[in-house]
């Protein structure tokens, strides 16, 4: 069966991200899967037994300190190598920044086409997408070259199916072009247990109704009660109510979980580009006209400051 | 300080946007038509450069004619002039093929640093950056939220999944900023007017000595197959809080099996 090469996501530290287990998922259809490791040395020990697990065949171990102390450029350099050697079915990357920065490379240097931001992709290549702020769906397909895709998360569920895992080296030597964007310094900022922004089955985000940072923790005290990860809209980030970094919508994280809750949240169209295609979603909100409710399953017109915590407190009677 | 502002005219994110029935391109004849909002960014960030350093910004576009209007738009902020790059031909590019002229045009300029938007909001694709930079030889720096320029050493402060990154490179070098980086200018009527009298350039493919059939709709590399406009999201039960409404809300949430 012809290789279909899985870039992974993820690092020793934070172990293999969802959307890698999505891409070996998906990869099972197209042909048989190979994980391409790419950073820093010891990246594929920490990785293999979740990568193997998945389906796995096979675990492409390029590692080197200049892929990991550099931007993408390195890391495209070795997968448009290794793509020159095995003739993939398919590449699939996660939609993150950086993994449509790799495929956006991969694309000049082996000249083929490129899709982002896919939601689907079928075994004839046909990839389904999802644009325009979650207004429109199309069909589409690299007409040149070999599905070079990126997937979005929580596009589907991934499934273990155990495999070989064997683990592959690679050359990674690469030109000294690739290597001028260094990297200086990387900052971890904490975030404690929560799960991550685009991951999360279930999201509750904050807007400008929450009123204040500290105002904030009503909407963490519920996130946290349902295992979900905080968002916030643009006004609430804008104005300092919560970091950037947990912004939803057009120029935020696109999320897609199972349930969102948008408390104290208008519902712009921008913000809606982020979080439309969510399976349920549930608002709260004091304006009975609020755009919001156009979208919401189930919707409270009321002040998030009295519905918030009662309804916390409910939670915590029921589980008592 | 030579910089160059890649300015992307898009149709208005905050209305109604479709693709053609006929060749699933995006309907830019029927929308209205709006600078990408990142690129006014990028703007602002190069304006402030040549102003602290001196130098000399050039907006560039690839677009069809009725970009002249965000580009003359985009110059009342304060660029000094413009290149425009439109041809019959260019209608239907993929991002390969847009990559393609705009660094042919690129190679036509002389710069120390390409400044673009982190993302267009009708394609979304962030693939720009990175596919000129690779097409140009030079290092891109993504997604900026701080940029300094010391000499031609450029260093970018960016946020990631985790926290953010110090990244730098050595210009002549590609950086796309995020809409954290600054706060755009509005035109003043003085810019305005100047705008009107600035130089734009038009070029077409055959100027840039790129081949017709390697762009537009004759070159693209993927295609659309069909499109739909998803059924829209209908409202369902919205409850008024007289007193209950946590209790309402987490009622809902255990019916859908969510608590
Ligand atoms: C280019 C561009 C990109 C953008 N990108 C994004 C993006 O990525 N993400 C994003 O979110 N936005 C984005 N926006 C901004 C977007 O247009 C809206 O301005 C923003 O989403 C509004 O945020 P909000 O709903 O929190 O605030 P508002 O629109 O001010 O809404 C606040 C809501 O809270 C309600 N409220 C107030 N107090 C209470 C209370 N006590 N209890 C209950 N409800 C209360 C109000 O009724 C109101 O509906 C973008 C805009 C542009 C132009
Ligand atoms: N046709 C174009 N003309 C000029 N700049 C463009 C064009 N397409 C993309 N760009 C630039 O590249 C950035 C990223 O766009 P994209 O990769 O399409 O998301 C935009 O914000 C623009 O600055």
């Amino acid at each position: 069966m012809t290789e279909v090469l899985v870039v992974v996501d993820g690092s020793a530290a934070t172990g293999v991200k969802k959307v890698t287990l999505e891409l070996l998922t998906l990869a099972r259809t197209l042909g048989a899967p190979s994980a391409v490791v790419l950073g820093a040395p010891g990246t594929a020990e920490a990785l293999k037994d979740k990568l193997a697990e998945f389906g796995a065949e096979k675990i492409y171990v390029a590692e080197s300190a200049e892929i990991d102390g550099h931007l993408v450029a390195p890391k495209a350099a070795v997968l448009a190598r290794l793509a020159g050697e095995v003739s993939p079915a398919a590449i699939l990357i996660g939609s993150t920044q950086e993994g449509k920065e790799i495929a956006a490379r991969l694309a000049v240097r082996l000249d083929n086409g490129i899709l982002t931001d896919v939601v689907d992709l079928k075994a004839d290549g046909t990839a389904t997408q999802v644009v325009f702020a979650g207004s429109t769906i199309v069909e589409s397909q690299v007409t040149k070259g070999f599905p070079l895709v990126t997937l979005r998360p929580n596009s589907l569920t991934p499934e273990a199916a155990p495999a070989a895992g064997a683990l592959t080296p690679v050359d990674t030597t690469v030109d000294a072009v690739t290597l001028g964007a260094k990297v200086l310094e990387r900052k971890i900022e904490a975030k404690g247990s929560r799960p991550e922004l685009t991951e999360a089955s279930i999201v509750v985000s904050g807007g400008r109704g929450v009123g204040s940072a500290e105002n904030f923790a009503v909407v963490e005290e519920l996130a946290d009660l349902l295992g979900a990860a905080v968002g916030a809209s643009r006004a609430a980030t804008d104005s300092g109510f919560y970091p950037h970094a947990f912004q939803v919508g057009q120029t935020g994280k696109t999320v897609s979980p199972q349930l969102y809750v948008a408390l104290g949240i208008s519902g712009a169209i921008q913000h809606r580009a982020g979080m439309q295609t969510s399976k349920t979603i549930v608002a709260v909100n004091k304006d009975a006209e609020a755009p919001i409710f156009e979208l919401a399953d189930y919707g409270i017109v009321g002040d998030l400051h009295k519905v918030v915590p009662q309804a916390a407190e409910e939670i915590r009677k029921r589980r008592a | 300080m030579k910089i160059v502002v890649l300015v992307k005219q898009v149709p208005d994110s905050g209305s109604e946007r479709s693709l053609r029935a006929d060749d699933g391109t995006v309907d830019r004849a029927s929308a209205s038509n709006v600078i990408n909002e990142m690129d006014e960014y990028a703007i602002e960030e190069a304006l402030k450069i040549a102003e602290a350093q001196g130098g000399e910004v050039t907006l560039l576009t690839m677009g069809p004619d009725a970009a002249t209007e965000s580009i003359r738009k985009a110059l009342s902020m304060g660029p000094d002039g413009a290149v425009h790059v439109t041809d019959d031909a260019l209608h239907g590019s993929c991002a390969l093929g847009t990559s393609k002229v705009l660094a042919a045009a690129l190679r036509t300029l002389e710069f120390d640093l390409v400044l673009c938007g982190a993302e267009s909001t009708d394609g979304r694709t962030q693939t720009m950056p990175h596919m000129l930079a690779e097409r140009l030889g030079v290092p891109a720096l993504t997604g900026a939220r701080k940029l300094t320029v010391e000499g031609s050493t450029l260093t970018v402060e960016r946020q990631t999944d985790e926290g953010y990154e110090v990244v730098q490179a050595t210009g002549p070098a590609i950086v796309s900023v995020w809409d954290t980086i600054n706060e755009p200018r509005y035109p003043s009527f003085k810019g305005i007017m100047a705008a009107k009298k600035k130089p734009i350039a038009t070029k077409s493919l055959a100027d840039l000595g790129v081949e017709a059939g390697e762009v537009g709709l004759a070159g693209a590399t993927s295609k659309v197959l069909s499109s739909a406009k998803r059924p829209a999201r209908s409202g369902g039960q919205k409850v008024e809080d007289s007193g209950n409404g946590g209790a309402d809300l987490v009622a809902y949430l255990s019916a859908e099996k969510f608590v």
